[in-house]
């Protein structure tokens, strides 16, 4: 593996317009990691992963993907899992699955045609099948189940083998019996695929059991007569001993008993 | 007892819960006709569904003394060529800008405050400018139409394509989407169901803005016909003319639910009643 981190913040700091929402952010995750983040609402988890995304910029501080400074614009290197909103309600199942394809291969028409198109659709049919939607590949969103749509969405958003992968709250809504059949799933993938992954959660549990290394977020300084004078950092960085990290030097054996 | 917002109506009686108001309106004119034409057979204020009948009959199958057209289909026609080529324009028109403002900040900028002063002018007020501009003939109305509908329309599919959920804009450009891929493949499928929505709502101005502008200045046309034959008190022909008009517009109506319905199933799957 090569020396410079997957991911490096130095000093960042976010605020909106004075109200400082994050500060002295100084972290270095390496690919592979399992990142899960955790704090009260409000104090900036989204605003982070924001910031990884790049649709929000750091107010100060810089942060480096591989060295090199993260676009301010959102791209296929960075995947990402909302809560909601994260399949497109006007396409099936299927066609979710293809349209990172058709967006790489057909600049003009972002749809694919004949020999091409058939054969993104059986690869999208297989990634399909392995997230557990092989029945439900015509079905549009409206048509599945919550926990369905949230599968369809990791999917999606590993069309393009983005180096990091975003999760902000992604099972959040989920009950909890398919939120564990979740847990299962992206633990799975996680391994299968060495992705490096930043999760928020609000469950402290599910924060333990799938992460590499549990981030809490805080405040460090407060100021009883202001209270938003100050903004969030990480207060700790746990690291989880029970979890190894994917990487791709783990022998498979191991991969294939810790899905089981 | 159920709560009376839970109470639904079933296949049948929704149906007649809504031909009882048609049936009430038809009992009382043919009451009122019928005293009417009881105390002066030749009233011609409300003439008996025979007469109406009658005359509706002879417009649609009899050639015009003076121009050989059967009135009825070549009003028919006129007219709704005038619709259509009016609300096609408006509904391309708010497309292409809808789509350029609600996808780019850059245009939206630019457009709004302009589209929002034009649609606060009253179409019918510069009606004369129309006719000045472009003559009497069918650009004067066609413009009319689009002049009325436009900025409705704009204002309308700008507005729900500011609606899509700013998680989808940014799921589909970590998927590798180009500014074009975006309009093409998220904004503007989103939007066709809209437009379908906002032109049906915009059908009624649409067909006001139409017989105005007929009953001012044409030659043939639904709405010239009735302003015409006004002069000679003629019921037995205006009261079938709109009964016409009205099923015309229903059944364009019905026509575009029916087209969203099958191509955009997605989007109308959180309607309460299809
Ligand atoms: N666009 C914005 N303009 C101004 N303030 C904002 C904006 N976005 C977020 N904030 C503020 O930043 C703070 C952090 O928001 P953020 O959404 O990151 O919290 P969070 O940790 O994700 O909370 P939750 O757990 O409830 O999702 C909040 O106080 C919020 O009010
Ligand atoms: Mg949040």
């Amino acid at each position: 593996m090569s020396q410079t981190p997957l991911l490096l913040a130095r000093g960042v700091e976010k605020r909106y317009g004075d109200v400082p929402v994050l500060e002295r952010l100084d972290f270095r995750v390496d690919a592979g990691e399992f990142v899960t983040l955790v704090g009260a609402s409000g104090c900036g988890k989204t605003t982070l992963l924001k910031m990884l995304l790049g649709t929000e910029r750091p107010s100060r501080g810089e942060l480096l993907l591989e060295g090199a400074p993260l676009p301010d614009e959102p791209g296929v290197d960075r995947g990402v899992v909302f809560q909601r909103y994260s399949v497109f309600p006007h396409l099936t199942a299927l066609d979710n699955l293809v349209l990172a394809e058709e967006f790489a291969l057909a600049p003009l028409t972002a749809r694919l045609f004949g020999a091409a198109r058939r054969q993104a659709r059986e690869r999208a049919a297989a990634n399909l099948a392995e997230v557990g939607l092989g029945q439900a590949m015509a079905r549009y969103p409206y048509q599945l189940s919550g926990g369905m749509q949230q599968r369809l969405a990791l999917a999606q958003a590993l069309t393009m083998r983005p180096r990091l992968l975003l999760l902000d709250e992604p099972f959040g809504a989920l009950d909890p019996g398919i939120r564990l059949e979740m847990h299962a799933l992206i633990t799975r993938l996680w391994r299968e695929r060495s992705l490096t992954i930043f999760m928020v959660t609000h469950d402290l549990r599910e924060a333990f059991t799938l992460g590499t290394r549990v981030w809490v977020f805080d405040r460090l300084r407060h100021d009883p007569q202001v209270p938003d004078a100050f903004g969030a950092t990480i207060t700790y960085d746990l690291p989880v001993a029970a979890r190894t990290k994917a990487t791709p030097d783990i022998p498979s054996p191991l991969i294939k008993e810790s899905h089981a | 007892m159920k709560r009376l917002v839970n109470l639904k109506p079933r296949p049948a009686t929704r149906w007649l819960l809504g031909a009882l108001p048609f049936a009430l309106l038809a009992l009382l004119y043919l009451g009122l006709s019928s005293q009417r034409l009881a105390d002066n057979p030749s009233d011609r204020l409300l003439p008996s569904p025979a007469t109406m009948a009658e005359s509706f009959l002879r417009l649609a199958s009899e050639p015009s003394a003076r121009t050989g057209a059967r009135l009825l289909w070549s009003d028919t026609f006129a007219s709704l060529e005038r619709l259509f080529a009016g609300v096609a324009i408006s509904a391309v028109l708010a497309l292409v800008i809808g789509l350029a403002c609600g996808a780019l900040p850059l245009v939206r900028a630019k457009l709004s405050p302009l589209v929002t002063v034009v649609s606060l002018i009253p179409p019918m007020a510069i009606l004369p400018i129309l006719f000045i501009a472009f003559g009497t003939d069918e650009l004067a109305k066609v413009a009319l139409i689009v002049i009325g509908v436009t900025p409705f329309l704009i204002r309308d599919l700008q507005g729900h394509a500011l609606r899509v959920p700013a998680e989808q804009w940014v799921k589909a450009q970590t998927l590798g989407a180009s500014s074009w891929q975006l309009i093409l493949r998220l904004l503007l499928p989103q939007l066709m169901p809209r437009l379908i929505s906002s032109v049906r709502l915009a059908l009624g101005s649409a067909w006001l803005f139409l017989i105005a502008a007929e009953a001012i200045a044409a030659q043939e046309g639904l709405g010239y016909r009735i302003f015409l034959v006004r002069r000679y008190l003629a019921m037995d022909v205006i009261l079938p003319y709109v009964a016409w008009i009205t099923l015309l517009a229903f059944l364009i109506d019905q026509a575009l639910a029916w087209i969203s319905r099958r191509g955009f199933p997605w989007f109308h799957a959180e309607e309460k009643d299809a």
